[in-house]
């Protein structure tokens, strides 16, 4: 094997207002010919910057030097016209975010026909077949009609395919994906994945694979290297890496992942009903685009109901658009409901006036997914911490109990005059969870709570959480995209689809033996740290996107049999003690949604 | 904004860098925008002790030295007035103290014009972005219709109306530029309502009120501020322009506006009368837009 | 396309409607009126005038009287202008007004585009900083000061171009007038432009296109422009009615037959119907304008496309 890029003693800085910024330090790597190179790494450990410096892609303030070599020529501040005939037709790149990285205002088959045109003399005849032929590729259905749409008018997963599309459309010999599945949904991002390893099986394409997710590394890479703050800690083969870590980064990173066989048991022993939810239902008005556009409704819950015991932690899953936010919001009073009851310890919620429902809401706190945005930027974290004490027990508000708070969920009481930008992310959660444990609450709601962490810091705030729940006896209602994080804090997972339990079922039985197809697809498709298990594994994957939650059929993917019925709504049944499933048709269990 | 009242026990905790002050660290790091400032200090400085700055009055003709140039006035004039420093006028009153009573003017009809479409401004916003829906929709409905009325020829309607009363100006010019500041507003609190803070203090029991009070309020002043030292500049300018037409401030009182358009009249016998009230306003406004680019990028720093 | 264009019209409706009924009280709320003359007319004669023009009701009805008028498209006749409608002095002043305002707005929304695009791809270097140097000339010194310079300089020392009049909207009449109004704007759109055009040059679509190996032209004219030119379509309205403005000042100076002269005589003169007809016709191309500017938006951004 001959390299194909050779990276050497590449160093990069950034010149900002407040200083330098040393962002990559002397980092190297070697990427051969039709390889998976796995780079992974949290943030700001300069894994993106890294590609980004070597094809001279940095921002206006960013200076690197060092040795970037492509098939043994140096392209390291190389000019604009060389770089410009590599980049998009031998060196093509995927980014993260597939929404804002389309030009907004161009038709996806333009921007797929600019990169082969400028790289290769092709009529434009031949170059809108090509771009047909690599919308087949990336199983994009009708090709023709989705070259003349706006990014805008495709899904999420949709958008990342064309970004393959354009990508692959030049024939490259080597492909950087920077957090390509980041911001997708799970089964998405299994789709997503399963193109790229078709690309490199099928096409011998090298890729490089930028991700701070050692599952989505494991199952593609043959070498890896971690990296951290700017520096490569180690380097070696995907069995290496993830069977025989040598370095202590690596290993906190693994052990930071949970692993499918130990599940530790829930901090606590369930209790009394406390929190009774019967058939509730939001919905919005949406209007369509345009002059005479009609107001359609969009049920984001759709009829749910389920009951939370003391102490008891209801893990919830499902993705974007499938209502779990909005429930949660609905069960907090902090929306309004459609229709449904919410009942809190015998009483009922609706029948409550908003002064008392602000009273009650000692008893039931929440903590969001961002935790920058869920802090006010121009308080210090101890008058945030203090806030809901002061409205809700004036007089009991004390600096002396915020300090107590701050120690205990593992903040230096020293800091309560500090402001959240000062603070990382996983500091600033921790702040989150002082202003929600403060009232002592016998209920917290954790809405993503730990998604946007790293994984490091997930993993502590995940044990926090428990800590916390031990202690008080907390009921949670934990909502999550991630399977193996709710996986390891709850009694009982209830999965939504488009608004809709699917299936409800002790932690234990659901995990061991899912029994919805929906249910199946999204376990088939979290990602496990063991290149091994993942390279031998069989997927089941769903095709296309999710469907529209306007469309009123969309209920019954699974129960195509009763698609002459467009208002039935599939029942919940209950197949063994406490495992609830809705109603499907057991040949859609291997069938598509599209 | 920091917490009061703080216990000896708080002297070892650690200070915080609230977004003040760190926005105010970067605004004295701007060069243009600190120069600004000191000079803009300087002209209201001198503006405040005009009388006590010369001895001449502001309305005191001399008809012996009509129209005639500065002392040290170095290309031809038909006459010097060594003692006048800028030269006097075409009544021959002396140029400097007008040029600072002009200052006085201008600057309060920015200021409180400013104040005028600042109250009216946020308070609509803040209620239409607060209230949202339809209250919200017919708000600003009313702010599009005002938009596209050429407003500036209300004002002069106004101006003849009510006999250039100077009060007036005040309040015409204030009404004319709340619209944008009302919008302004509305903009953000509209995006902070969403917000998951606000969400969080709603969790926490915090009533309408004191959210509007403790977390909106705190937050749209910095975007506010900048808007408002841009708006400054603005009805300096548009007060300059209805005195050129002749509908500002009335003799013997005087304006920028008034000095630069007897100036420009006399331009090519006396450059030096639309030469000093010129270069002041110009230097006044060039100060408000250093300022609030200043701000602007203080507050809301883009490479954060 | 076309509900859009109708459900805009009968949206400018109400907001004529409020513009005649603010313009009409407020006129009639100033002291003296029209045939208040340095010479005391006889009574009767007085009397005569009113009542031919309707001054004699009372004014509700006079209101009433007008509106109907206005929405017949008569503006009434001029007060002071004896034998000419409002309408005529409009028609032969607009034309006038018109081009010198179109000819100052085309000219901002090129040079100024220009000279931000430009800014803002040299951000930070002196080509930058002179750009916006001198921006900040333009909107600080106000269009009563250049006019008399710009005349100075050329008209006067130089000679090369006419200090005044129209003659029938020749090139060299024209030259001085469109630049001195047209200066604080393109001050304003490079400004603008140089703004969005950083932050457009800053977005994630810009560095794919960068990763395709796209030439810099191709990536500044096919990807950032259209995105970056969006404020600049929302500040057309304010634009023009800048230049309106502006046009009071600089057709008083020069000299020209336009209708902000009209205006301003007539302002004075208390010659209701002549102000009011200019008001309406002002007001009527902001709308205009502005419509058009939603339909541009709407072309520049897919996201915002009217079905």
């Amino acid at each position: 094997m001959s390299a194909l890029l050779e990276i050497s003693h590449l160093d990069v800085h950034f010149a900002t207002p407040d200083g330098d910024v040393h962002a990559l330090k002397d980092a190297s790597l070697t990427i051969n010919e039709a390889e998976c190179l796995g780079v992974v790494g949290e943030s700001g450990s300069g894994k993106s910057q890294l590609f980004l410096a070597a094809f001279g892609l940095l921002a206006g303030n960013g200076r690197a030097t060092g040795s970037v070599r492509y098939r043994g020529e140096e392209i390291l501040g190389a000019p604009a016209r060389r770089l410009n005939a590599l980049r998009g037709g031998a060196v093509t790149m995927i980014f993260q975010d597939p929404l804002t990285s389309l030009t907004p205002h161009m038709r996806i088959g333009e921007q797929i026909i600019e990169a082969l045109t400028h790289h290769q003399k092709i009529s434009r005849d031949d170059a809108v077949k090509r771009a047909r032929e690599m919308l087949d590729y990336v199983r994009i259905p009708e090709s023709a009609r989705r070259l003349r749409q706006y990014p805008h008018e495709l899904s999420g997963g949709m958008r990342q395919r064309v970004m393959i599309a354009m990508a692959t459309i030049t024939g490259p010999d080597l492909i950087i994906a920077d957090e390509p599945t980041t911001a997708l949904d799970v089964t998405v991002q299994a789709q997503i994945l399963e193109i790229l390893r078709a690309l490199k099986t099928d096409k011998k394409t090298a890729i490089a694979m930028v991700s701070h997710d050692m599952g989505v590394i494991a199952g593609l890479a043959d070498r890896v290297q971690v990296m951290r703050h700017g520096a490569i800690v180690e380097t070696g083969t995907a069995d290496e890496i993830f069977y025989a870590p040598r370095h202590a980064y690596t290993r906190m990173l693994l052990d930071a992942l949970p692993k499918a066989d130990e599940v530790p048991a829930p901090a606590t022993e369930v209790g009394a009903p406390l929190l009774t939810v019967e058939d509730v239902k939001v919905s919005f008005p949406v209007k369509d685009k345009g002059l005479f556009g009609k107001t359609r409704t969009l049920r984001a819950v759709d009829g749910i109901s389920f009951t939370l015991h003391q102490g008891e932690t209801l893990g919830i899953v499902g993705e974007s658009g499938c209502g779990k936010s909005t429930l949660a919001r609905a069960v907090l009073q902090l929306l309004p409901k459609t229709g449904g009851r919410v009942v809190w310890l015998g009483r009922d919620l609706d029948a409550a006036t908003q002064s008392d429902i602000r009273k009650l809401r000692k008893d039931f706190q929440i903590v969001f997914q961002d935790p920058l945005a869920s802090l006010d930027p121009r308080m210090p974290i101890g008058v945030s911490i203090a806030e809901p004490l002061k409205t809700l027990e004036p007089g009991r508000a004390g600096k002396d109990k915020v300090r107590a708070i701050m120690q205990r969920v593992g903040l230096d009481p020293a800091w309560i005059n500090r402001y959240p930008h000062e603070l990382s992310g996983g500091q600033n959660q921790r702040v989150g969870l002082a202003r929600a444990m403060i009232v002592g609450p016998q209920m917290l709601v954790c809405d993503e709570a730990v998604s946007a962490l790293d994984v490091s810091i997930q993993a502590q705030i995940v044990a926090l959480i428990r800590d916390l729940q031990a202690e008080t006896r907390l009921s949670l209602m934990f909502i999550s995209h991630d399977l193996s994080v709710v996986r390891r804090l709850s009694h009982r997972v209830m999965v939504l689809y488009l608004g809709r339990i699917v299936e409800l079922a002790p932690s234990a039985a659901l995990y061991a033996d899912p029994r919805h197809p929906y249910t199946r697809a999204l376990l088939s498709a979290v990602l496990s740290p063991d290149p091994r298990a993942e390279r031998a594994r069989k997927r089941e994957l769903l095709t296309g996107d999710l469907p529209s939650p306007l469309d009123p059929r969309a209920q019954l993917t699974f129960l195509k049999s009763r698609l002459g019925e467009p208002d039935y709504r599939p029942r919940l049944i209950e197949v063994a003690p406490q495992h609830f499933v809705a109603e499907h048709d057991e040949a859609a269990a291997a069938a598509s949604r599209s | 904004m920091s917490a009061t009242g703080q216990t000896l026990k708080a002297a070892v905790e650690l200070k915080g860098r609230s977004l003040w002050v760190d926005a105010r660290a970067r605004l004295l790091r701007n060069r243009a925008a600190v120069t600004g400032i000191v000079i803009l200090a300087a002209i209201t400085a001198l503006a405040l002790l005009a009388p006590l700055l010369s001895s001449y009055a502001y309305d005191e003709v001399n008809y012996d030295i009509i129209t005639c140039a500065p002392g040290w006035w170095p290309w031809h004039a038909a006459c010097t007035a060594p003692g006048h420093l800028f030269g006097t006028d075409a009544v021959g009153r002396d140029l400097f103290v007008r040029v600072l009573y002009g200052a006085r003017v201008s600057l309060a009809v920015g200021l409180v014009a400013t104040l005028v479409s600042l109250l009216i401004g946020v308070l609509y916003g803040a209620t239409a972005g607060y209230l949202g829906g339809r209250i919200d929709g017919l708000m600003m409905r009313i702010v599009d219709v005002l938009y596209s009325l050429p407003f500036v020829f209300f004002v002069i309607i106004l101006m003849v109306v009510f006999d250039r009363n100077f009060f007036l100006l005040f309040i015409a010019i204030g009404a004319v530029e709340w619209l944008t500041m009302a919008r302004i507003v509305r903009g953000q609190t509209l995006s902070l309502k969403h917000k998951e803070f606000i969400e969080a203090a709603r969790a926490g029991g915090v009533s309408p009120f004191a959210i509007i009070t403790r977390h909106i309020v705190p937050n749209v002043v910095g975007p506010v501020m900048v808007y408002v030292t841009l708006t400054v500049p603005g009805v300096i300018l548009t007060e300059s322009f209805l005195s050129f037409l002749g509908l500002g401030i009335q003799e013997p009182l005087t304006s920028w506006g008034v000095l630069i358009s007897d100036g420009a009249d006399q331009m090519e016998t006396a450059p030096w009368m639309l030469l000093f009230p010129a270069l002041f306003m110009a230097v006044t406004l060039f100060c408000f837009n250093f300022i609030g680019d200043g701000l602007r990028d203080a507050l809301d720093p883009k490479d954060r | 396309m076309i509900g859009f264009a109708l459900r805009r019209f009968l949206g400018a409706i109400p907001t004529l409607f409020v513009i005649v009924t603010l313009a009409f009280f407020m006129m009639r709320a100033a002291p003296g009126g029209p045939f208040d003359g340095e010479r005391k007319l006889p009574p009767e004669v007085e009397r005569n005038i009113k009542a031919a023009y309707n001054l004699d009701k009372p004014l509700g009805e006079q209101y009433l009287i007008y509106l109907g008028k206005v929405a017949q498209g008569d503006l009434g006749p001029s007060y002071k202008n004896k034998d000419f409608t409002v309408v005529r002095l409009i028609a032969t002043g607009l034309p006038v007004s018109a081009r010198l305002g179109l000819c100052a707005m085309a000219l901002a929304l090129l040079l100024g585009t220009l000279l931000g695009v430009m800014a803002a791809l040299k951000q930070n270097h002196w080509e930058d900083y002179s750009v916006m140097g001198i921006a900040m000339l333009g909107i600080t010194i106000p269009t009563f000061v250049t006019a008399p310079i710009l005349t100075l300089l050329f008209g006067i020392y130089l000679g090369w171009l006419p200090v005044g009049g129209w003659s029938g909207g020749a090139l060299p009449n024209m030259v001085l007038p469109v630049t001195v109004l047209a200066l604080p704007q393109i001050a304003i759109v490079a400004r603008m432009m140089r703004g969005s055009m950083v932050e457009v040059l800053r977005a994630n679509y810009i560095r794919t296109a960068r990763a395709k190996g796209l030439p810099a032209t191709r990536i500044v004219l096919a990807h950032a422009l259209r995105a970056a030119a969006l404020p600049l379509v929302s500040y057309l309205g304010p634009a023009l009615a800048a230049i309106l403005t502006g046009s009071l000042v600089v057709e008083n100076i020069f000299g020209l037959p336009g209708i902000g002269r009209y205006f301003i005589q007539g302002a004075l003169n208390r010659d209701y119907t002549l102000v009011m007809g200019v008001v309406i016709c002002y007001a009527t191309l902001i709308i205009l304008l502005n419509f058009l500017a939603d339909i541009a938006y709407g072309i520049l951004d897919p996201r915002v496309r009217l079905s």
